[in-house]
């Protein structure tokens, strides 16, 4: 089947079998290879991506359902060579060591941070709660969107260095 | 891992959805939300030879109240209840399921009709369903009937819908009176199935007694499953201790519950016991409150 997706802000037309799956689609005919794929069950996360602006898991979603809609993945994050705020909030957190659930990490805390801009910690660790990582035990992922949300919220960048320091000094 | 290969068909409308199903017969799949039947394909316990994908058929989206009742149409994801600020003071028992359905995005995918169609026993809009004594819509090429939720869930797995009939509604009558809910759930990991779940719905009348009470099992059964004699000794008594001591006594009654992975049949019981006491004293506080603030 022939299917025209937007991928990033880039309009791709491919043709797929109908049992191709979003993740797969991604990675091995657009060569966004950021998508990654865990458990390819539904459980892990590391596949999450944003369709027409919902968290999704990408393993369980079928290429010809992206027919006519819009996909964003951890490649769209970076914007002109920047980082994008949550990215470089990860890496200033320490929010991962193997870095394979990262870029679902990353969308799901994407996705929560559009809806709300200033979240909970509870309300991190819930919108996460789709999303497994099985080194660093969270405590930094939930640093690094608090973080994120600061500097997205325009804080000063004085404040945001005290608070990193911060952040960091109680590991 | 792939599914196996399949013709894939993306009706526009129900009468075309309902001509392929009658085509195609049990050859066939109906793929809503998917999040359950894709992960069945994947494994391969599923392989059907025609996937008819509903997404595009507008008819089955979003809800209306008429007649005494929430319809809420077939495309209606898990996500969409849980954020409907407008039905939670009506139809609180939603929202309150909801968020407890696996995590984020799978809620922003999977749909309540489909929930229900696939009839997993763990399922969580299984036992609000039975709280809320909801009717399913659907509709085949003879035109549509309620099947009522008692009458919905035949065996594990296994509904009454016919073999060329696809559900298309699901109808929650409108509460006449102060209405509280809660469903309670206890799970071994963030978003997984139950142990064992509850869903308590209770409708106050006017004269401080409970008018209307619903109270479904998740979990502890082949199917989702009434407790009909917690509910009989709920109606028309005031929610006093002496009351929910009683009635959450005999919610285990009701309940069929295996030994397994999960937890010994006699735990999911008492956990039973304990959801339904907690759930009645917390509803009991709530509606309390409501009342004395009008």
């Amino acid at each position: 089947m022939n299917i025209r997706v937007t991928v990033n802000g880039r309009p791709y037309e491919a043709d797929v079998e109908p049992r191709t799956l979003l993740a797969y689609f991604l990675r091995e005919q657009l060569k966004l290879t950021g998508t990654h794929i865990g458990c390819d069950t539904t459980s892990c996360g590391a596949c999450t991506v944003l369709l027409d602006g919902k968290l999704v898991k990408s393993c369980t979603v079928l290429a010809v359902q992206a027919d006519g809609r819009e996909v964003l993945t951890v490649e769209g994050l970076e914007k002109n060579g920047q980082l994008h705020p949550l990215q470089s909030a990860f890496w200033e957190e320490h929010a991962l060591q193997c870095g394979y659930c990262t870029p679902g990490m990353l969308m799901a805390s994407y996705a929560l941070l559009q809806e709300n801009p200033a979240p909970t910690e509870e309300e991190i660790r819930e919108a996460l709660s789709g999303n497994i990582c099985r080194c660093t035990g969270y405590v930094n992922i939930v640093k690094a969107v608090q973080l994120a949300a600061r500097k997205m919220s325009g804080e000063t960048q004085e404040t945001l260095e005290v608070a990193a320091t911060h952040g960091t000094s109680t590991d | 891992m792939f599914p196996n290969a399949f013709q894939y068909e993306a009706p526009t409308s129900v009468d075309e959805a309902i001509r392929l199903l009658t085509e195609y017969g049990y050859d066939s799949k109906i793929l809503a939300g998917g999040q359950s039947l894709l992960p069945m394909m994947k494994f391969r316990i599923a392989a059907p030879a025609v996937l008819i994908d509903v997404n595009g058929i507008d008819d089955l989206k979003g809800w209306r109240e008429e007649n005494g009742k929430l319809r809420i149409g077939a495309l209606t994801r898990h996500a969409d209840a849980e954020h409907a600020t407008e039905l939670r003071d009506r139809y609180p028992l939603l929202s309150r399921t909801a968020r407890w359905i696996a995590d984020p995005p799978i809620r922003n995918r999977g749909t309540i009709c489909g929930s229900l169609v696939h009839a997993d026993p763990g399922s969580d809009w299984g036992a609000a369903m039975i709280a809320l004594r909801a009717d399913v819509e659907v509709q085949g090429l003879e035109g549509s009937r309620l099947i009522p939720i008692d009458e919905f869930f035949v065996d594990t797995f296994a509904t009454s819908l016919e073999e060329n009939e696809l559900a298309v509604a699901v109808h929650v009558p409108t509460p006449n009176g102060p209405v509280a809910a809660r469903y309670m759930k206890l799970e071994r990991k963030a978003g997984d199935f139950a142990i064992a779940a509850l869903a308590v719905h209770v409708v106050m009348g006017k004269d401080g007694r409970v008018s209307e009470a619903g109270i479904g099992i998740g979990a502890c059964g082949p199917i989702p499953l009434r407790a009909a004699k917690a509910e009989a000794a709920l109606v028309g008594q005031p929610l006093t201790e002496e009351t929910i001591s009683t009635v959450s006594k005999l919610v285990p009654e009701d309940a069929d519950p295996a030994d397994d992975l999960r937890g010994s049949a006699d735990y999911k019981r008492d956990l039973l016991r304990v959801f339904a006491k907690r759930a009645l004293l917390e509803i009991a506080e709530e509606l309390q409150e409501r009342v004395g603030a009008e």
